[in-house]
């Protein structure tokens, strides 16, 4: 036991990232029994049974907005990006933290990455997911849409715009998706072999044998495999940080006032890292109690997430306080006037209060240690963020939209129930997807949690001569 | 049907199950220091430097995945080029029809693009996967490999082999067992 606490504790002495008495043969038992067993925990059906019934709302709302079109959204002239915008910017930011987590953390040789790794990638994709429905149905025909955004040889022999953020957007999303696919796969591989030896019906062990592609854990395999990982890493980073910025940029490439500022795009990455985070403490706090994941994701996983949601978060406050600024000493009459409307007078004087409330007093709470290490606060924290970030980007379209230059053209906004619906939905897609995936995945890297084995290290002795 | 090589021996090879990764490392580097060159290890997790331990020096993923990020450079400006300055030039706002700073995000995206998909399916080409079929599955405790068990094989076709010799060596580095592994 001595040895595992030396190795798997951090020097500043707090709590290990998986807990002392575990062996491969223990960790692989109890990550692979989640998946492989007929006990599938009770919460499981709630939380499905309410994603399931949400997504039908989807489901409803899409095709409601399919056959009458967007007029039943409360989007108008002026405010024409609305609630599809507001929804893709907030669900693609929770993407982020999952690339943060598995990529960035994982270059900076951060061992407490690795239990928390798996499903937040899997909530990258599946916000994704929903973060792309937005802005296909915003363009009011989705049948189309391929024809907008995508260049490919049509018989008008037209293509998009490339000076327009919103075709960089179609790039920066599109690949952000298809490259945590692709690096979510590659970390599953070498679990799906695990599953397919580990599995007892015949039918399960192909599914999971086919998906495994024939892993068999070769020496030379792994050689390649940790090569490609590493290249996988280094390469998500800054695409990570490129989505947000592109994101960014279709309101800062734009003039109007309180979007036409350069501190978007790293305040907009702050934000999502910020808002992914708060997601990813979200579905971990219930995860551990459902599954009983205390011994891998412990209280040190949770209260360094709560600090990285702290670091964040101050840095999108110190945007918002740029942007006051910016819009003070710009000494333009429209930017200071956009400042008054949003923060004291204008259509949503309650949503900047909100909005202060949610992301900068509250997570003040996480600089106490005993607040960190507390599941009900931290929970709670969690949830003002995710309301928080999405009244950032309501704040943000919203009030620059509804008040901008001509008084003449000034109209409140005010959403529908289908634009809420649709949002619900969306939520209901992320939780449907989330607990499949918890139920037939490893929600948790077994052979990353095998490394952090005190007996895993090794060393070679030199008389192999092999270098 | 194909002809099997009349050289093709008996058996795959002899493998030998560790208990651990220090000695599957260990061992690894004495079947090296013995001769032996059709080798390989197989362990449910990547155990530093046992790859090199078996002799293998290979640097073949890292340069496709530069090529292929070049490509994906070309591909983006080049494609942003010709739609925007000779397929269909049109003047938006005023702006040059090669407004390169424009075009450097999208450039940016693809050379990601192209790149994080060479390191993954070179990875997987090079490896030989998707492999439906391979013998050393045929000994019984092969699915050990991916839980918690420490294998490594030397293969028939190795010009070293023997087999009462090669499993009189493996067994003098202290495995588990050694067993043999059929086709």
């Amino acid at each position: 036991m001595d040895v595992s606490q030396k190795t798997t504790q951090d020097p500043l002495g707090a709590v290990p990232v998986i807990a002392p008495g575990y062996s491969y043969a223990g960790i692989t038992d109890k990550l692979s029994a989640l998946v492989l067993t007929h006990n599938t925990p009770t919460a499981w059906f709630a939380f499905m049974a309410v994603g399931f019934v949400l997504l039908m709302c989807l489901l409803m709302s899409l095709t409601y907005v399919l056959f009458k079109g967007i007029g039943i959204w409360g989007n108008q002239i002026p405010v024409a990006w609305a609630f599809p915008i507001i929804n893709f910017v907030w669900w693609i930011g929770i993407g982020h933290a999952g690339t943060l987590i598995s990529a960035i953390l994982l270059l900076f040789k951060q061992d407490w990455r690795t239990s928390i790794n798996r499903f937040a990638e899997a909530m990258t994709l599946f916000a994704v997911a929903c973060a792309m429905i937005f802005p296909i149905f915003h363009t009011g025909r989705p049948w189309l849409a391929v024809y907008w955004l995508l260049p490919y040889p049509n018989t008008m022999t037209l293509w998009p715009n490339f000076r327009s953020p919103l075709i960089w957007d179609v790039f920066a999303v599109s690949t952000y998706g298809s490259v945590s696919l692709l690096f979510w796969y590659i970390g599953l591989i070498p679990d799906l072999a695990t599953f397919r030896d580990k599995a007892e019906k015949p039918f399960i062990k192909k599914l999971y044998g086919v998906l495994a592609m024939g892993w068999r854990g070769s020496a030379r395999h792994w050689y390649r495999y940790e090569t490609a990982y590493l290249i996988l890493a280094g390469l998500s980073t800054p695409l990570v940080l490129s989505v947000h910025t592109v994101v960014s940029f279709d309101f800062a490439v734009s003039n109007l006032p309180g979007w036409h500022a350069t501190i978007f795009p790293p305040y907009f990455v702050a934000g999502a890292v910020y808002a992914g985070f708060a997601m990813v403490l979200t579905l971990a706090i219930p995860l551990r109690a459902i599954y009983k994941l205390h011994d891998f994701i412990t209280m040190r996983h949770l209260e360094n997430m709560a600090k990285v949601t702290l670091v964040t978060g101050l840095i999108v406050v110190y945007g918002y306080a740029c942007e006051i600024f910016f819009g003070w000493y710009s000494g333009s009459l429209y930017e200071r006037e956009m400042l008054r409307l949003r923060i004291f007078d204008g259509y949503y004087p309650w949503a900047y209060p909100a909005l202060l409330l949610c992301n900068f007093i509250v997570p003040q709470l996480l600089w106490v240690k005993k607040y960190r290490r507390n599941i009900a606060v931290l929970f709670t924290v969690a949830m003002f963020v995710n309301v928080g970030m999405w009244l950032e980007r309501f704040v943000i379209i919203v009030t620059s939209l509804s008040q901008d230059f001509l008084t003449s053209s000034w109209a409140p906004y005010s959403p529908t129930r289908w634009d809420f619906l649709t949002f619900a939905g969306t939520l209901g897609l992320f939780i449907t997807l989330f607990f499949l995936f918890v139920r037939v995945l490893p929600m948790i890297s077994v052979f990353e949690m095998r490394t952090l084995l005190p007996e895993a290290a090794t060393k070679t002795k030199p008389e192999g001569g092999s270098h | 049907m194909a002809h099997h090589a009349p050289s093709l021996p008996a058996i795959h090879g002899l493998m030998a199950e560790f208990d651990s990764a220090q000695a599957l490392l260990d061992a690894a580097q004495k079947v090296r220091g013995a001769g032996y060159t059709k080798t390989d290890a197989y362990s449910p997790m990547p155990i530093h430097g046992l790859a090199e331990a078996l002799g293998m020096n290979e640097r073949k993923v890292a340069p496709f995945v530069l090529g292929a990020g070049i490509i994906g450079a070309m591909t983006g400006y080049g494609l942003q080029y010709w739609t925007s300055v000779i397929a269909y030039p049109m003047n938006i706002g005023g702006r040059p029809f090669h407004s390169w700073v424009s075009f450097i995000p999208v450039t940016f995206e693809l050379t990601i693009l192209f790149a994080a998909f060479s390191a993954g399916i070179s990875m997987i080409v090079l490896n030989g996967l998707p492999q439906p079929y391979h013998p050393v599955f045929n000994t019984a405790r092969f699915s050990l490999a991916s839980q918690s068990a420490f294998f490594l094989a030397i293969e028939a076709t190795d010009p070293k082999f023997d087999a009462e010799q090669t499993a009189a060596f493996l067994a003098s580095l202290h495995p588990r067992e050694v067993v043999p592994v059929d086709h």
